[in-house]
Protein backbone atom coordinates (compact mmCIF):
# COMPACT_ATOMS: atom_id res chain seq x y z
CA UNK A 1 0.00 0.00 0.00
CA UNK A 2 1.66 3.25 -1.11
CA UNK A 3 0.73 6.34 0.90
CA UNK A 4 -0.88 9.21 -1.00
CA UNK A 5 0.57 11.85 1.37
CA UNK A 6 4.05 13.07 2.19
CA UNK A 7 5.52 12.18 5.60
CA UNK A 8 5.02 15.67 7.01
CA UNK A 9 1.37 15.68 5.93
CA UNK A 10 0.87 12.29 7.60
CA UNK A 11 2.14 13.31 11.04
CA UNK A 12 -1.05 15.06 12.29
CA UNK A 13 -3.04 11.91 11.48
CA UNK A 14 -0.49 9.71 13.23
CA UNK A 15 -0.45 11.88 16.35
CA UNK A 16 -4.26 12.16 16.31
CA UNK A 17 -4.59 8.37 16.24
CA UNK A 18 -2.43 8.00 19.37
CA UNK A 19 -4.23 10.86 21.16
CA UNK A 20 -7.67 9.42 20.34
CA UNK A 21 -6.66 5.89 21.38
CA UNK A 22 -5.00 6.78 24.67
CA UNK A 23 -7.61 9.44 25.42
CA UNK A 24 -10.54 7.06 24.88
CA UNK A 25 -9.02 4.27 26.96
CA UNK A 26 -7.96 6.70 29.69
CA UNK A 27 -11.41 8.32 29.84
CA UNK A 28 -13.11 4.92 30.03
CA UNK A 29 -10.80 3.72 32.83
CA UNK A 30 -11.19 6.99 34.75
CA UNK A 31 -15.00 6.88 34.52
CA UNK A 32 -15.10 3.22 35.59
CA UNK A 33 -12.92 3.80 38.65
CA UNK A 34 -14.93 6.91 39.59
CA UNK A 35 -18.12 4.83 39.42
CA UNK A 36 -16.46 2.16 41.57
CA UNK A 37 -15.45 4.72 44.19
CA UNK A 38 -18.95 6.17 44.20
CA UNK A 39 -20.77 2.91 44.93
CA UNK A 40 -18.15 1.00 46.96
CA UNK A 41 -19.18 2.51 50.30
CA UNK A 42 -22.77 1.36 49.84
CA UNK A 43 -21.87 -2.26 49.07
CA UNK A 44 -21.41 -4.67 52.01
CA UNK A 45 -17.98 -6.34 52.32
CA UNK A 46 -19.44 -9.80 51.57
CA UNK A 47 -20.27 -8.56 48.07
CA UNK A 48 -16.71 -7.32 47.61
CA UNK A 49 -14.82 -10.60 48.12
CA UNK A 50 -11.71 -9.27 46.37
CA UNK A 51 -11.05 -6.60 49.04
CA UNK B 1 -27.92 -11.84 42.84
CA UNK B 2 -28.18 -14.88 45.08
CA UNK B 3 -25.70 -15.40 47.90
CA UNK B 4 -24.19 -18.39 46.08
CA UNK B 5 -23.19 -16.29 43.10
CA UNK B 6 -20.42 -14.42 44.85
CA UNK B 7 -17.81 -16.07 47.07
CA UNK B 8 -18.24 -14.88 50.65
CA UNK B 9 -15.12 -16.33 52.20
CA UNK B 10 -13.89 -12.93 53.32
CA UNK B 11 -16.53 -11.52 55.63
CA UNK B 12 -14.14 -9.85 58.05
CA UNK B 13 -14.71 -6.15 58.68
CA UNK B 14 -12.58 -3.97 56.43
CA UNK B 15 -11.50 -0.40 56.48
CA UNK B 16 -14.34 1.47 54.66
CA UNK B 17 -11.99 4.31 53.67
CA UNK B 18 -9.62 1.82 51.99
CA UNK B 19 -12.58 0.23 50.21
CA UNK B 20 -13.57 3.58 48.74
CA UNK B 21 -9.98 4.48 47.82
CA UNK B 22 -9.35 1.18 46.04
CA UNK B 23 -12.81 -0.27 45.51
CA UNK B 24 -11.97 -2.79 42.81
CA UNK B 25 -8.21 -3.08 43.18
CA UNK B 26 -6.04 -5.91 44.49
CA UNK B 27 -2.28 -6.41 44.58
CA UNK B 28 -2.60 -8.32 41.30
CA UNK B 29 -4.60 -5.62 39.48
CA UNK B 30 -2.20 -2.94 40.75
CA UNK B 31 0.77 -4.88 39.36
CA UNK B 32 -1.15 -5.44 36.13
CA UNK B 33 -2.00 -1.73 35.93
CA UNK B 34 1.64 -0.73 36.38
CA UNK B 35 2.74 -3.26 33.73
CA UNK B 36 0.09 -1.91 31.33
CA UNK B 37 1.24 1.67 31.88
CA UNK B 38 4.87 0.72 31.28
CA UNK B 39 3.78 -1.09 28.11
CA UNK B 40 1.86 1.95 26.88
CA UNK B 41 4.88 4.22 27.47
CA UNK B 42 7.01 1.75 25.49
CA UNK B 43 4.40 1.68 22.75
CA UNK B 44 4.43 5.47 22.43
CA UNK B 45 8.25 5.54 22.46
CA UNK B 46 8.67 2.82 19.85
CA UNK B 47 5.57 3.65 17.83
CA UNK B 48 6.20 7.39 17.51
CA UNK B 49 9.95 7.84 17.92
CA UNK B 50 12.22 4.76 17.80
CA UNK B 51 10.83 2.71 14.91
CA UNK B 52 11.65 3.76 11.34
CA UNK B 53 9.20 4.91 8.66
CA UNK B 54 8.02 2.27 6.21
CA UNK B 55 9.36 2.49 2.64
CA UNK B 56 5.90 2.67 1.06
CA UNK B 57 3.55 3.74 3.89
CA UNK B 58 6.06 6.21 5.38
CA UNK B 59 4.92 7.53 8.81
CA UNK B 60 1.45 6.05 8.30
CA UNK B 61 2.77 2.64 9.39
CA UNK B 62 2.95 4.02 12.96
CA UNK B 63 -0.84 3.99 13.16
CA UNK B 64 -0.78 0.22 12.62
CA UNK B 65 0.98 -0.27 15.99
CA UNK B 66 -2.24 0.79 17.73
CA UNK B 67 -4.81 -0.06 15.05
CA UNK B 68 -3.90 -3.76 14.72
CA UNK B 69 -3.70 -4.44 18.51
CA UNK B 70 -7.03 -2.63 19.00
CA UNK B 71 -8.72 -4.78 16.37
CA UNK B 72 -7.18 -7.99 17.73
CA UNK B 73 -8.19 -7.12 21.29
CA UNK B 74 -11.74 -6.42 20.14
CA UNK B 75 -11.84 -9.89 18.56
CA UNK B 76 -10.45 -11.43 21.75
CA UNK B 77 -12.92 -9.50 23.90
CA UNK B 78 -15.89 -10.68 21.84
CA UNK B 79 -14.66 -14.28 21.90
CA UNK B 80 -14.28 -14.08 25.71
CA UNK B 81 -17.83 -12.73 25.84
CA UNK B 82 -19.02 -15.71 23.78
CA UNK B 83 -17.16 -18.28 25.89
CA UNK B 84 -18.34 -16.71 29.17
CA UNK B 85 -21.89 -16.63 27.86
CA UNK B 86 -21.69 -20.32 26.96
CA UNK B 87 -20.36 -21.02 30.46
CA UNK B 88 -23.38 -19.21 31.92
CA UNK B 89 -25.85 -21.15 29.78
CA UNK B 90 -24.20 -24.47 30.67
CA UNK B 91 -25.95 -25.68 33.83
CA UNK B 92 -22.87 -27.07 35.58
CA UNK B 93 -20.96 -23.80 35.36
CA UNK B 94 -23.91 -21.41 35.66
CA UNK B 95 -22.92 -18.36 37.69
CA UNK B 96 -23.61 -14.66 37.37
CA UNK B 97 -19.86 -14.12 37.54
CA UNK B 98 -19.67 -15.51 33.97
CA UNK B 99 -22.40 -13.11 32.90
CA UNK B 100 -20.51 -10.16 34.39
CA UNK B 101 -17.26 -11.21 32.71
CA UNK B 102 -19.19 -11.44 29.42
CA UNK B 103 -20.67 -7.96 29.91
CA UNK B 104 -17.37 -6.41 31.00
CA UNK B 105 -15.48 -7.99 28.10
CA UNK B 106 -18.09 -6.85 25.56
CA UNK B 107 -17.90 -3.28 26.87
CA UNK B 108 -14.11 -3.21 26.65
CA UNK B 109 -14.35 -4.88 23.23
CA UNK B 110 -16.64 -2.12 21.97
CA UNK B 111 -14.12 0.43 23.25
CA UNK B 112 -11.25 -1.26 21.36
CA UNK B 113 -13.39 -1.77 18.25
CA UNK B 114 -14.29 1.94 18.27
CA UNK B 115 -10.60 2.80 18.57
CA UNK B 116 -9.80 0.40 15.69
CA UNK B 117 -12.45 2.05 13.51
CA UNK B 118 -11.21 5.58 14.21
CA UNK B 119 -7.51 4.77 13.82
CA UNK B 120 -8.29 2.72 10.69
CA UNK B 121 -10.16 5.69 9.30
CA UNK B 122 -7.16 7.97 9.92
CA UNK B 123 -4.86 5.39 8.31
CA UNK B 124 -7.26 5.17 5.34
CA UNK B 125 -7.07 8.94 4.86
CA UNK B 126 -3.28 8.66 4.64
CA UNK B 127 -3.13 5.57 2.44
CA UNK B 128 -6.26 5.81 0.28
CA UNK B 129 -7.02 9.52 0.48
CA UNK B 130 -10.44 8.85 2.07
CA UNK B 131 -11.63 8.31 5.65
CA UNK B 132 -14.18 5.63 4.80
CA UNK B 133 -15.28 3.32 2.04
CA UNK B 134 -17.91 0.60 2.09
CA UNK B 135 -15.58 -2.28 1.36
CA UNK B 136 -16.12 -5.70 2.93
CA UNK B 137 -13.64 -5.38 5.84
CA UNK B 138 -14.80 -1.92 6.90
CA UNK B 139 -18.48 -2.74 6.49
CA UNK B 140 -18.33 -6.02 8.43
CA UNK B 141 -16.28 -4.31 11.17
CA UNK B 142 -18.85 -1.51 11.48
CA UNK B 143 -21.59 -4.15 11.61
CA UNK B 144 -19.74 -6.01 14.40
CA UNK B 145 -19.36 -2.75 16.33
CA UNK B 146 -23.08 -1.95 16.05
CA UNK B 147 -24.01 -5.54 16.99
CA UNK B 148 -22.13 -5.32 20.29
CA UNK B 149 -23.58 -1.89 21.04
CA UNK B 150 -26.93 -3.65 20.64
CA UNK B 151 -25.74 -6.41 22.96
CA UNK B 152 -24.86 -3.83 25.62
CA UNK B 153 -28.25 -2.15 25.13
CA UNK B 154 -29.99 -5.50 25.69
CA UNK B 155 -28.01 -5.96 28.91
CA UNK B 156 -29.43 -2.66 30.11
CA UNK B 157 -33.05 -3.76 29.75
CA UNK B 158 -35.06 -4.48 32.90
CA UNK B 159 -35.66 -7.81 34.65
CA UNK B 160 -33.76 -9.93 37.13
CA UNK B 161 -30.04 -10.56 36.88
CA UNK B 162 -30.79 -14.10 35.70
CA UNK B 163 -33.10 -12.83 32.93
CA UNK B 164 -30.43 -10.35 31.83
CA UNK B 165 -27.78 -13.06 31.84
CA UNK B 166 -29.85 -15.57 29.84
CA UNK B 167 -31.02 -13.21 27.07
CA UNK B 168 -27.64 -11.51 26.66
CA UNK B 169 -25.84 -14.90 26.61
CA UNK B 170 -27.98 -16.05 23.69
CA UNK B 171 -27.29 -12.83 21.78
CA UNK B 172 -23.56 -13.10 22.53
CA UNK B 173 -23.42 -16.62 21.09
CA UNK B 174 -25.01 -15.37 17.87
CA UNK B 175 -22.91 -12.18 17.71
CA UNK B 176 -19.56 -13.97 18.09
CA UNK B 177 -20.20 -15.70 14.74
CA UNK B 178 -19.48 -12.35 13.10
CA UNK B 179 -15.85 -12.35 14.28
CA UNK B 180 -14.58 -14.90 11.71
CA UNK B 181 -16.67 -13.14 9.07
CA UNK B 182 -14.79 -9.88 9.75
CA UNK B 183 -11.40 -11.55 10.03
CA UNK B 184 -11.62 -13.53 6.80
CA UNK B 185 -13.39 -10.80 4.82
CA UNK B 186 -10.01 -9.68 3.40
CA UNK B 187 -9.45 -13.17 1.99
CA UNK B 188 -12.98 -13.91 0.81
CA UNK B 189 -13.87 -10.64 -0.92
CA UNK B 190 -10.45 -9.01 -1.63
CA UNK B 191 -11.44 -5.50 -0.52
CA UNK B 192 -9.48 -2.23 -0.59
CA UNK B 193 -8.27 -3.03 2.94
CA UNK B 194 -4.82 -4.60 2.87
CA UNK B 195 -4.17 -8.30 3.59
CA UNK B 196 -2.54 -9.47 6.84
CA UNK B 197 0.83 -7.66 7.01
CA UNK B 198 2.26 -9.74 9.87
CA UNK B 199 1.32 -13.17 8.50
CA UNK B 200 2.78 -12.23 5.13
CA UNK B 201 6.04 -11.06 6.69
CA UNK B 202 5.76 -7.44 5.53
CA UNK B 203 6.91 -6.12 8.93
CA UNK B 204 10.31 -6.85 10.42
CA UNK B 205 12.90 -5.49 12.86
CA UNK B 206 11.83 -2.54 14.99
CA UNK B 207 8.52 -2.21 13.15
CA UNK B 208 7.55 -5.78 14.07
CA UNK B 209 8.79 -5.22 17.64
CA UNK B 210 6.67 -2.04 17.95
CA UNK B 211 3.61 -4.03 16.87
CA UNK B 212 4.51 -6.73 19.41
CA UNK B 213 4.78 -4.10 22.17
CA UNK B 214 1.35 -2.79 21.15
CA UNK B 215 -0.25 -6.23 21.29
CA UNK B 216 1.28 -7.11 24.68
CA UNK B 217 0.48 -3.76 26.34
CA UNK B 218 -3.09 -3.69 25.00
CA UNK B 219 -3.63 -7.29 26.16
CA UNK B 220 -2.48 -6.39 29.70
CA UNK B 221 -4.70 -3.33 29.57
CA UNK B 222 -7.66 -5.43 28.43
CA UNK B 223 -7.27 -7.86 31.36
CA UNK B 224 -6.95 -4.95 33.80
CA UNK B 225 -10.06 -3.21 32.42
CA UNK B 226 -12.18 -6.39 32.42
CA UNK B 227 -11.19 -7.32 35.99
CA UNK B 228 -12.15 -3.88 37.28
CA UNK B 229 -15.30 -3.60 35.18
CA UNK B 230 -16.69 -6.98 36.21
CA UNK B 231 -16.13 -6.02 39.86
CA UNK B 232 -18.01 -2.77 39.30
CA UNK B 233 -20.82 -4.80 37.72
CA UNK B 234 -20.84 -7.10 40.79
CA UNK B 235 -21.20 -4.06 43.07
CA UNK B 236 -23.98 -2.64 40.88
CA UNK B 237 -25.83 -5.97 41.07
CA UNK B 238 -25.42 -5.93 44.85
CA UNK B 239 -26.88 -2.42 45.00
CA UNK B 240 -29.83 -3.55 42.84
CA UNK B 241 -30.47 -6.42 45.25
CA UNK B 242 -30.32 -4.07 48.22
CA UNK B 243 -32.88 -1.79 46.56
CA UNK B 244 -35.17 -4.74 45.87
CA UNK B 245 -34.83 -6.03 49.45
CA UNK B 246 -35.61 -2.56 50.79
CA UNK B 247 -38.69 -2.21 48.55
CA UNK B 248 -39.96 -5.62 49.69
CA UNK B 249 -39.41 -4.72 53.34
CA UNK B 250 -41.31 -1.45 52.90
CA UNK B 251 -44.17 -3.26 51.17
CA UNK B 252 -44.34 -5.82 54.01
CA UNK B 253 -44.37 -3.03 56.59
CA UNK B 254 -47.23 -1.34 54.72
CA UNK B 255 -49.13 -4.66 54.68
CA UNK B 256 -48.59 -5.13 58.42
CA UNK B 257 -49.98 -1.65 59.18
CA UNK B 258 -53.19 -2.40 57.21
Amino acid sequence: MIAVMSTSDQLPYVVASYVVTLGAIGAYAWRMLARARKIAAKVPPKDRPWT
Amino acid sequence: MTPTDTPTSDTSPIDPAAAVRRPTGTAFTRALGVASLVGIVWLVLFGLFLSPNDASQKAGVRILYIHVPSAWLAYLAFIVTGVSSAAYLFKRTRSLTWDRIAGASAEVGVLFMGVALITGSLWGRISWGIFWTWDSRLTTTAFLFVTYIGYLAVRGLGGSHQQRARRSAIIALLAVLEVPLVHFSVKWWRPLHQQESVAEGKLSGLMLFSLFVGIVSFTLLYVWLVLHRQRVLAMEDSLDDQGLDQALAERRAEGAQV
